[in-house]
């Protein structure tokens, strides 16, 4: 259903929901398209006509600034026009259902939905209901999928590491609630990495995590030795509250990211964080700032990933000028 | 005197050990012979049953009505039609009706509507605590002065294992039957798939299968302390069939039934966000199936129940987890049931003793049985008849099934209660 879902006919991207049943040649599509857009932005004039016309709407039911910007960045760097709502405060709250919303908006003869939503499978419904012509790029839907975020992260490596045959990748903290993680782990798996390792207390890891296609481990060291690459998770505060964790402090000894454990990776390693990071919970402020991060690039990157995934997705409705 | 011929079928009556070819007579509601095939006996109205099943009427013990109180869902009239068309000649109504089942009046309004609408007999479940908020009890004795046949606290769990304890002390001062789902709500949480592969993949919230039998465990233990009299509805999962053949084996009086939709279904066939899989307790492993599968086979579980929940279209449409759980589940009940039969091992006459027979004994009701001057409750079906789950062949105001627009085999073709048909198919195929 997913796929049915996602592509159309001829099997080109209509929208963008999840990472699951989309082939390896669609994501290099993806990526090899957003490394077009890279060069743009630092041009002089940081537009292209691609999307004139269009509108787009950012349909935020759950707040989110940076994700939300990228977005916003993207589009008006394809020349869209770009409406921002903030339902988290506003109609939902009134008792209007997500389906009203998405018919109200529909009469605006939008042509995109760039959805974010606290429950899982919230994009794939949207996308399920709306108008043919409207495309819909899932922001992030409860625990279930973030896969522009996968994407930008999948580009960051790639840029890099050059290809993803042969690499170690380590994914590290709340696996459980993430659903940047589990785009992570379908797309890795999708373009070839066969050595990923979950590394978490426990309490942050999902039921039958393997069955996802990653080794589970529960020690910093063990985790990390040799890997290519380090991808660390926020840890949100909440955790600490439903016994998830006794506290801050246990959780880094065990699982952050210090200078010391990072000398298991290779020499080359790569780390990354998809933000807002915790300082000196899920990792060290001198790892974060050190020569081996690629945060900052992951959110630049993050950009032309998003033009890339919208412009296609336009294109496949035969909309992109 | 009237009377009704219902001639040439396989006759199936489990509780008397019959299963043969031959014909039913009916006069003044109540079986008055069972006859050979040859036999040229002839009555006031004759039904050809050639090729078909004749067996007691079913025995739902979970059938969601949806009135008072959420008739956009559907009605006492549309959804014991929809029983009529499922074979079901009586059916027990939870009490989470809007209000709930805790006050005689209740009762009564009920009542009358049910008998208004002439189809199935309708036996109420009283409201175990006030308001089914799990802290007071109901007036138990007026309920059951009132017609409540069980009391039950539908699918919310009591607040604590103290009140558990008294609501079964005071049940058993009663007689009452108590029909119990056991849930552990802190661990079940805001689930609403089971914590497995398929609930991890999604990133939907999980509820583990020790949710339902950690909370069975203590049910069990606290009915042996008691006394009472107990029936666990609607298990799921392999652990809870494992303590209840336990505490039988160790002579402790239990007894549970199971939804028709779990002993099919797993977690593997939910399709990703299809709300029409939403369904508590949810759908769980091939493991936990087949764990279900042999306790009904050899009787750890007693009864098959349709858990008939219809919901409005509305109540369907959302992310998963907003959606509503619940299946509308009464007329997919044959076909599966004699799926379960031809493909899973379980003996037809067995599987439709635990419809039939099973779930009278479990509710202490003088029905169930084809046998000699039994109220006549009957449903005749069609073991081969082809159909397609759609709107031109469905009866419940509830659409909210896996099966909607699949191809099924076995059909009900006439439904008898006491004596009355009340529910012929128009168009068979």
């Amino acid at each position: 259903m997913t796929r049915h879902l996602q592509l159309t006919e001829s099997g080109k991207l209509k929208h963008f929901l999840t990472i699951e049943g989309l082939s390896k040649q669609l994501l290099t599509e993806i990526l090899d398209t957003a490394e077009s857009f890279v060069d743009m932005s630092e041009h002089q004039v940081k537009k292209v006509p691609l999307l004139r016309g269009k509108t787009i709407i950012n349909l935020f039911f759950e707040n989110s600034t940076r994700t939300r910007t990228t977005f916003e960045l993207a589009a008006t760097r394809l020349s869209a026009d770009v409406l921002n709502m903030n339902i988290a405060t506003s109609a939902t709250s009134k008792g209007e259902s997500l389906l009203d919303t998405i018919r109200n908006l529909e009469a605006m003869q939008v042509d995109m939905f760039v959805v974010r939503h606290a429950l899982s499978g919230a994009a794939h419904f949207i996308a399920q209901q709306t108008a043919p012509h409207i495309s819909v790029i899932n922001a992030g839907d409860g625990q279930h999928a973030h896969p522009t975020q996968a994407m930008l992260d999948m580009f960051t490596i790639r840029q890099h590491k050059k290809q993803f045959e042969g690499l170690k990748v380590a994914i590290v903290g709340d696996i459980l609630h993430s659903r940047v993680a589990r785009s992570q782990i379908l797309a890795l798996n999708t373009l070839g990495v066969t050595d990923v390792r979950v590394i978490a207390p426990k309490t942050l890891l999902p039921a039958d995590v393997t069955s996802m296609g990653v080794t589970a481990l529960h020690d910093m060291n063990e985790g990390l030795n040799d890997v290519d690459v380090v991808i660390m998770l926020r840890l949100q505060k909440e955790r600490m509250n439903s016994a998830f964790l006794p506290s801050e402090s246990e959780y880094f000894r065990c699982f952050g990211l210090s200078e010391t454990k990072l000398k298991q990776a290779k020499s080359d390693v790569i780390v990354m964080h998809p933000g807002p990071i915790n300082r000196g919970v899920e990792i060290a402020s001198s790892v974060a700032d050190g020569s081996h991060s690629v945060i900052l690039q992951q959110v630049s990157n993050g950009i032309a990933v998003r033009m890339a995934v919208m412009s296609m997705a336009m294109q496949s409705q035969g909309g992109a000028a | 005197m009237s009377s009704l011929l219902i001639r040439n079928g396989r006759i199936i009556d489990p509780a008397n050990n019959i299963d043969q070819i031959g014909s039913l007579s009916i006069k003044d509601g109540k079986i008055a012979e069972l006859l050979s095939a040859d036999s040229n006996a002839t009555a006031d109205s004759i039904i050809d049953a050639s090729g078909q099943i004749i067996c007691p009427g079913f025995i739902d013990l979970s059938v969601r009505l949806r009135e008072p109180g959420h008739s956009q869902k559907g009605s006492i009239a549309s959804e014991t039609r929809a029983a009529a068309a499922a074979g079901v000649t009586s059916l027990c109504l939870p009490p989470d009706t809007k209000p709930t089942i805790d006050a005689p009046a209740v009762v009564e309004f009920i009542k009358d509507k049910a008998e208004k609408a002439g189809y199935p007999q309708v036996y109420m479940l009283g409201a175990l605590s006030q308001g089914l908020a799990g802290n007071d009890l109901s007036n138990l004795f007026a309920l059951k002065q009132a017609g409540c046949i069980a009391v039950s606290n539908a699918g919310n769990s009591l607040n604590n294992l103290l009140i558990l304890r008294r609501a079964m002390e005071y049940a058993a001062t009663h007689d009452l039957l108590i029909i119990y789902r056991a849930n552990e709500t802190s661990l079940s949480g805001k689930g609403c798939a089971h914590e497995g592969a398929v609930a991890s993949r999604y990133g939907l919230p999980g509820i583990p299968a020790a949710a339902e039998s950690i909370a069975l465990a203590q049910c069990l233990e606290l009915a042996e302390l008691t006394g009472c009299r107990l029936h666990i509805s609607q298990i799921s999962c392999k652990q809870s069939v494992i303590k209840l053949q336990q505490a039988k084996k160790y002579g402790l009086q239990v007894t549970a039934d199971v939804a028709i939709h779990q002993l099919h279904l797993t977690e593997n066939d939910v399709i990703p966000f299809d709300s029409n899989y939403h369904v508590i307790p949810p759908f769980r492993s091939q493991i936990d199936r087949q764990y279900l599968r042999d306790g009904l086979a050899n009787g750890t579980i007693d009864a098959i129940c349709s858990d008939h929940q219809p919901h409005d279209l509305d109540a369907k449409l959302g992310a998963f987890p907003e959606t509503e759980a619940g299946v509308a589940s009464l007329e997919t009940l044959v076909p599966l049931m004699l799926e379960l039969s031809q493909q899973h091992g379980i003996a037809l006459n067995h599987a439709i003793a635990k419809l039939t027979q099973q779930p009278a004994n479990i509710l202490g009701l003088a029905a169930g049985t084809l046998g000699i001057g039994q109220a006549a409750d009957v449903c005749v079906f069609d073991p081969n008849a082809n159909w397609q789950v759609n709107r031109q062949n469905w009866h419940s105001a509830g659409i909210n099934t896996p099966y909607w627009q699949q191809n099924l085999r076995g059909r009900v073709t006439q439904t008898i209660q006491a004596g009355q048909l009340i529910f012929k198919l128009e168009n068979p195929q």
